[in-house]
């Protein structure tokens, strides 16, 4: 099965669970997870839109409309006001080539013209110049990932922004946290790939830090924008890429001949799955396409963080429900455990409540 | 602190004593000379705050301008009264308090010159008046006081400070940005990226509105010894760092009982060599109050006292006693410090504070006892993440730290998902929690004695 | 999450249906409530598709937009809604009954007690999920600064005459429903997971289908677990989920199997009757039109419908439960904000600002808070299992009282100071005079912690509520052998500072507004493909 290329998406992703070895295993070896989930029996429920799919694209072309006239005045607005005003018809190379590689090389060829080339000439150091949808390679546990930008904006100074496109509102200034930190995350994963290109140049241009959100203004189609600092972000993904790296030793502890085709029948590939211990949390259903079937799995174990992380926190080496009912009822657990004794007395002061609610409950029925 | 924060310019290198002696000048001549209504001084930990405010407040009264002092607990306030009285015995003070039973500290009834009074008209005519942010939001006054000082500022929220500032005229804000950030009971992000966000400390408030006000900072340490200044001041405060005020040979702690090889004698002997000491308990996920951990801090106690430690420090020219008054145990949660409590009265121990970091805030000790607020916990929280709880932990101590603290938790740290919202127009916080609690871990794993009773 | 929580999830799992989370029912529910049920278009949350709104469960009133681009067919959904919300809402704005309140004198500066109407009863808004809250901000934030003919004859594209008062009305119950304990606007997952616990995340029950499956997965059905997946996962031959979620987004299949070919048969049909070049083949082509909406109005309420009965259900299982005795005292609070509101729009005053100014944000901020302490303490009092969850906190503690010793206090009038023993088997974390309440009569009586006798033998100071004689009036004491139970926590709240007035923003908060605060805000520019 052809390995399937990660994208900022997945890396990006990779913040939701870091400490889930199925997942960085999977995504580390390509596998596709939404096909295997289908082979496992619990699709994925990850779909889109076709709505949403015109407006995302319609709304990126406004925005980059007339040689992307609109989103380098916002870059200038919101980023760069001590820069020269961006002129109109700035440079825009032609990013075409075949293949990601190819396509990868003649962004970075692009980067170093814009960046280092002579001045003066269109494109070159001084002026402004949008690079549309640009690909960029990244290593990632030892394969290289191709990433795709909505843009990166070189600005006169010579320095890189990360522009990223996105059709949520902001209303009155603000927006969807969640979805901006989404987009966030994802720009940082760029801002690393684009940090690695310039350091292959001499001398190193800047990479932004803050990278551009645009986003429809209020309830029309306008653009607007607004600067994100996302070096949070990128020290988070930047660590979590490097322990990737560790998959390698993961890998090593797989019995050999493990395999994730989803050709095979459901009981191996559940099995060869299994192999490989799974992290799983409520929040992956927001977040990967194997949620649902390591839902079912967590379940059937009686994990308790199949109700919670947070669910936990309180109950100190207990993990599954039956550990937990069974410490609460007094038929297990060391009486000495304060998580143990803790849970005795909830459940004590719990059922005294009830009892004394229902004795409430059966009078208030009599005479409603 | 923001990222919009950036360090001052390279100074020539001065002795420490020279150094916040500018700083300080600076300070009182922005205060009493500057065009400008307000001044903010970031104050690291152990940098001199209290004296600071204590000086500003007798040079203000001196030149003869009304002074108005906002704290934010009562136990600050009555301590400042007493700084003032101490400095200053003939300068009439005035104490404002709730109506409440017990307002204040009976301490106060001694002094001569400090009038206690629940209603501001009784005090007017004070050279200085000092309460709590809480009270002063109850004062109406006709004629604003000219000059106001507040005092922990960075714990102070933006709304708090709204009913307050029609008070004064102008006004010295100082406070410490690394520690605990002030918090709503309930959900505020509806106004996360207003210049005005009530739920905001009043120095982001105040800056936004007024950019140019005059900022400075305490350069200098004078708790934090030389061992762990650069820690502190590299883990939380990366954009305005700060040093020691003494160096490596100043301050020592020596021991007249030898080691008996456990645990805990060699994580004292490492503290006392090194500033640091980790002991470190075998993996487990664990209730809060995880009884090993919990005893291993009561044994480390009772040994540092047992062993007659002596400190050593500029403040004395002979050794002084390492007595349980100069210790402390410092948790995250009220219920560890309840259980550490109770072990320390089963070994005898009851002089010792234990308390949580919200109540350490200020605080100072010659050796602290910090049990890791990430020991045993299955996952990590946004609580237990937050980086003015571990700054707080990590720099009450004049001469060592000794954390307790289960095996794992740097791992625990790796698995933390990151998936948190981001509000726009609001400055990103540094450091991040995620990022010191790291730093912090990657130090203390260099005095690293595993556990043995 | 409190260990009693996690006990009721737990025990969820293994029984395999949900466990109470409370024993009387802590919201105020409304004999008529209205109920609304909106989707939106998926990529534009500001583009309604449609909605089911109404106070009879038979009879709910289908709203829908079958081109959610048209900024006409917008305004007729949202004229529609003005039509059916407006007239619901203004029946209990015109039924007062006479209240005091306290106000400040402007001449005198003093407080003094002010006769005003108080609405008799306030209307009720109930939305699926909390999704469905953001929604309701979203319509009122999308509708208050449109201008009519009326307003503004000049505008290019007025808005129906009633819509931007519906805004104003959307916008407030938005706002009310972010005070804790109200219950103007509320959504239906929030008031089941207040009541229930279920077997799986907080996450999950997010889904309003699922949560049901938990609370009430039939008699001899399958257990909570399986009827939960089924409701969040199971779907037809189709690839249509059996149980649509209950939005306002839709399901993507749903979007690109169903909804988008009827959309576009719709548009079809109606280029096709713009171009008609007589009556014969208009007459012809309108009824294409009019068979094409039929079809995306069919699925629209194929999507609402069960989502519209399932909060229906959900309304009959709060009903089972007795309300709080604090429930109502709460309310009174919500009519309140309503009149309040009704005021300002009968005065003429403008729309809600875009943004709060920094008064009014502390203002609201400060309320929060202190309903949010209302809420948690008057739940506890009204509830044995909220108050279990805070004597395991060691914030409340029940016990016998085992000795009462008569005492005094030592001034001029001696007023009596009973000293109380209580044996209890909870830990609170009592210090030195701490102070704590217990309820009697419904007020709170004070006592402040003297010593720990013994392991669980407490004595208490008992300090207020005991009439001015020498002798506390009787029943004011507890007496040996009565079951008490005394609180950290206190019962009622105080008010708070007052702030200043906006105009009076001190120079820290970017002083007062001026000029331009008095300038009523723009409407939102308009562009031609926008949406709302």
């Amino acid at each position: 099965m052809p390995a399937k290329a990660l994208d900022a998406r997945a890396l990006a992703a990779l913040a939701a669970n870091p400490g889930c070895r199925r997942r960085a295993i999977l995504d580390g070896a390509g596998v596709d997870k939404a096909s295997l989930a289908s082979a496992l029996g619990s699709p994925s429920v990850f779909g889109q839109s076709q709505f949403a799919l015109t407006r995302g694209n319609a709304f990126e072309a406004r925005v980059k409309a007339d040689g992307g006239a609109e989103l380098l005045r916002l870059v200038h607005e919101r980023l760069d006001r001590g820069a020269e005003p961006p002129a109109a018809g700035a440079h825009v190379p032609d990013l075409s080539a075949t293949g990601p590689e190819g396509r990868a090389a003649r962004t970075a060829l692009a980067l170093r013209e814009a960046t280092t080339g002579s001045a003066g000439t269109p494109g070159g150091p001084g002026a402004w110049t949008l690079l549309d949808h640009p690909m960029l390679a990244l290593d990632v546990a030892g394969s290289p990932a191709f990433l795709e930008p909505d843009a990166v904006v070189v600005h006169p100074d010579g320095s890189w922004t990360v522009v990223e496109i996105k059709s949520f509102p902001m209303l009155d200034g603000s927006a969807d946290p969640a979805k901006v930190g989404a987009a966030a995350r994802q720009a940082a994963v760029y801002v690393l790939a684009l940090e690695r290109v310039a350091a292959r140049l001499d001398p190193a241009p800047r990479v932004r830090d803050r990278v551009l959100l645009v986003c429809p203004k209020d309830f029309s189609n306008l653009p607007t924008a607004s600067a994100v600092d996302v070096r949070r972000q990128r020290a988070v993904t930047g660590r979590q890429l490097a322990r990737l790296t560790r998959i390698e030793d993961i890998a090593d502890a797989l019995p050999d001949g493990v395999c994730f085709s989803p050709e095979l029948p459901a009981e191996e590939l559940t099995a060869a799955v299994e192999a490989v211990p799974a992290t799983y949390a409520p929040e992956c259903l927001s977040a990967c396409e194997l949620a649902f079937h390591c839902r079912a799995r967590s379940r059937e174990a009686g994990a308790v963080t199949a109700l919670g992380r947070p669910v936990r926190a309180e109950l100190g080496g207990m993990s599954t429900v039956e550990e937990v009912l069974a410490a609460a009822r007094g038929e297990a657990g060391d009486p000495d455990d304060p998580a143990v004794a803790a849970l005795r007395r909830a459940a004590r002061l719990r059922a005294e409540a009830l009892a004394a609610a229902g004795a409430g409950t059966r009078e208030a029925a009599v005479c409603p | 602190m923001t990222a919009e924060t950036t360090a001052a310019p390279a100074a020539p290198v001065l002795d420490p004593g020279a150094e916040a002696a500018r700083a300080t000048a600076a300070i009182l001549h922005d205060t009493l000379h500057g065009a400008e209504r307000g001044v903010v001084v970031d104050s690291p930990p152990g940098a001199g705050k209290s004296t600071l405010v204590v000086r500003a407040a007798l040079e203000l009264a001196e030149a003869g301008r009304p002074l108005m002092v906002v704290a934010q607990t009562n136990a600050q306030v009555d301590d400042l009264v007493l700084r003032l009285a101490e400095k200053n015995p003939d300068l009439p003070v005035g104490r404002l308090h709730s109506s409440d039973a017990d307002p204040y500290d009976k301490a106060l009834d001694g002094l001569e010159n400090v009038r206690t009074s629940a209603k501001a008209a009784d005090l007017a005519g004070q050279a200085v008046v000092l309460s709590t942010a809480a009270k002063w939001a109850h004062v109406k006054v006709d004629e604003p006081w000219r000059h106001a000082i507040v005092d922990e500022a960075y714990q102070m929220r933006s709304d708090s400070l709204l009913a307050v500032a029609g008070l004064f005229e102008r006004a010295l804000f100082v406070g410490d940005p690394g520690q605990l950030d002030p918090f709503a009971t309930v959900g505020s992000e509806q106004w996360a990226g207003l210049s005005h966000d009530p739920s905001a400390s009043a120095v982001t408030t105040l800056l936004a509105h007024n950019p140019t006000l005059p900022q400075h900072r305490l350069p200098v340490s004078w708790r934090l010894p030389a061992s762990a200044a650069p820690l502190v001041s590299d883990a939380f405060y990366p954009y305005t760092p700060f040093r020691s005020g003494t160096g490596h040979g100043d301050r020592r702690l020596a021991f007249s009982v030898a080691s008996d090889g456990s645990g805990p004698d060699q994580v004292i002997d490492e503290a006392a060599r090194s500033g640091w000491g980790l002991l470190e308990l075998p993996p487990r996920h664990t209730p809060r109050t995880d009884p090993e951990a919990v005893r291993a801090v009561a044994s480390v106690v009772r040994r540092l006292l047992d062993r007659r430690g002596a400190a050593t420090s500029e403040r004395a020219p002979e050794p002084v006693l390492l007595t349980a008054d100069r210790v402390a145990v410092g948790t995250a949660h009220r219920d560890q410090a309840a259980a550490i409590r109770a072990a320390l009265a089963d070994v005898g121990v009851t002089e010792v504070t234990v308390d949580t970091a919200n109540r350490l805030q200020g605080r100072e000790y010659d050796v602290t006892v910090v049990l890791h607020p990430l020991s045993g916990r299955p996952d990590a929280t946004a609580f237990h993440l937050e980086t003015g709880r571990l700054c707080v932990l990590a720099s009450r101590h004049r001469h060592a730290c000794v954390v307790v603290c289960r095996a794992g938790v740097d791992e625990l740290l790796d698995d933390y998902p990151s998936t948190e919202p981001v509000q726009l127009g609001t400055p990103v916080k540094f450091p991040d929690g995620w990022e010191a609690n790291h730093a912090v871990l990657a130090h203390l794993a260099e005095h690293r004695v595993p556990w043995r009773p | 999450m409190s260990l009693i929580t996690t006990l009721a999830r737990l025990e969820a799992v293994r029984t395999g249906r949900a466990q109470p989370a409370a024993t009387v029912r802590h919201r105020h529910l409304s004999d008529r409530p209205l109920v609304f049920v909106p989707l939106i278009t998926a990529g534009e949350a500001g583009a309604p598709l449609g909605a089911l709104v109404g106070t009879d469960r038979d009879a709910p009133r289908l709203l829908v937009v079958p081109q959610p681009r048209d900024r006409d067919l917008r305004f007729a959904f949202l004229a529609e809604l003005a039509g059916v919300v407006l007239p619901h809402i203004e029946a209990y704005a015109d039924s007062v009954e006479p209240a005091e309140r306290t106000e400040t004198d402007p001449e005198t500066g003093k407080r003094v007690k002010v006769e005003v109407d108080l609405c008799a009863d306030a209307a009720q808004l109930i939305v699926p999920s909390r999704a469905g809250v953001d929604f309701v901000r979203l319509l009122g934030r999308s509708m208050r600064f449109r201008r009519t003919t009326e307003q503004d004859p000049e505008t290019p594209h007025p808005a129906p005459p009633r819509v931007p008062l519906l805004g104003r009305w959307l916008t407030h119950y938005g706002e009310r429903a972010r005070v804790p304990g109200s219950s103007l606007l509320l959504a239906m997952t929030d008031l089941l997971g207040r009541h229930w616990a279920t077997g799986q995340s907080t996450l999950e029950d997010q889904h309003l289908g699922a949560l049901l499956a938990w609370i009430a997965p039939g008699d001899e059905g399958p257990t909570g677990a399986e009827a939960a997946r089924r409701a969040e996962l199971a779907r037809d031959a189709d690839g249509q989920l059996l149980c649509p979620p209950a939005g306002p987004a839709t399901d993507p299949a749903f979007d690109n199997k169903l909804l988008a070919p009827a959309i576009e048969r719709y548009d079809r049909a109606r280029t096709a009757l713009a171009a008609a070049e007589d009556g014969v083949e208009a007459d012809d082509r309108l009824g294409a039109v009019t068979a094409a909406e039929r079809e995306v109005r069919a699925l629209v309420e194929s999507r609402t419908r069960p989502t519209w009965d399932a909060v229906w259900r959900g309304l009959d299982l709060l009903r089972e439960l007795p309300a709080g005795a604090h429930v109502e005292d709460r309310w009174t609070r919500d009519r309140w904000s309503f009149t309040s509101h009704r005021d300002r729009v009968l005065a003429g005053e403008p729309p809600q600002p875009r943004r709060d100014d920094a008064v009014t944000a502390a203002n609201k901020l400060a309320t929060r808070e202190r309903e949010q302490a209302r809420l948690e303490a008057q739940e506890a009092l009204d509830d044995p299992l909220v108050m279990a969850g805070r004597r395991l906190a060691g914030e409340a503690f029940a016990g016998e009282v085992i000795d009462v010793v008569m005492a005094y206090s030592e001034s001029k009038r001696p007023s009596p100071r009973p000293l109380v023993t209580v044996r209890t088997d909870d830990r609170p974390h009592l210090g030195e005079r701490v102070k704590v309440h217990r309820s009697l009569g419904g007020r709170p009586q004070a006592a402040e912690f003297v010593a720990q006798e013994d392991e669980g033998v407490l004595v208490l100071r008992i300090v207020d509520r005991m009439g001015r004689g020498k002798e506390p009036e009787a029943g004011s004491v507890p007496e040996k052998g009565d079951r008490v139970c005394f609180t950290l926590f206190e019962h009622e709240q105080r008010g708070g500072a007052k702030l200043p007035d906006p105009e009076g923003t001190p120079w820290t908060h970017g002083g007062p507004p001026g000029e331009t605060a008095a300038v009523p805000e723009a409407a939102d520019a308009q562009t031609e493909e926008d949406v709302l």
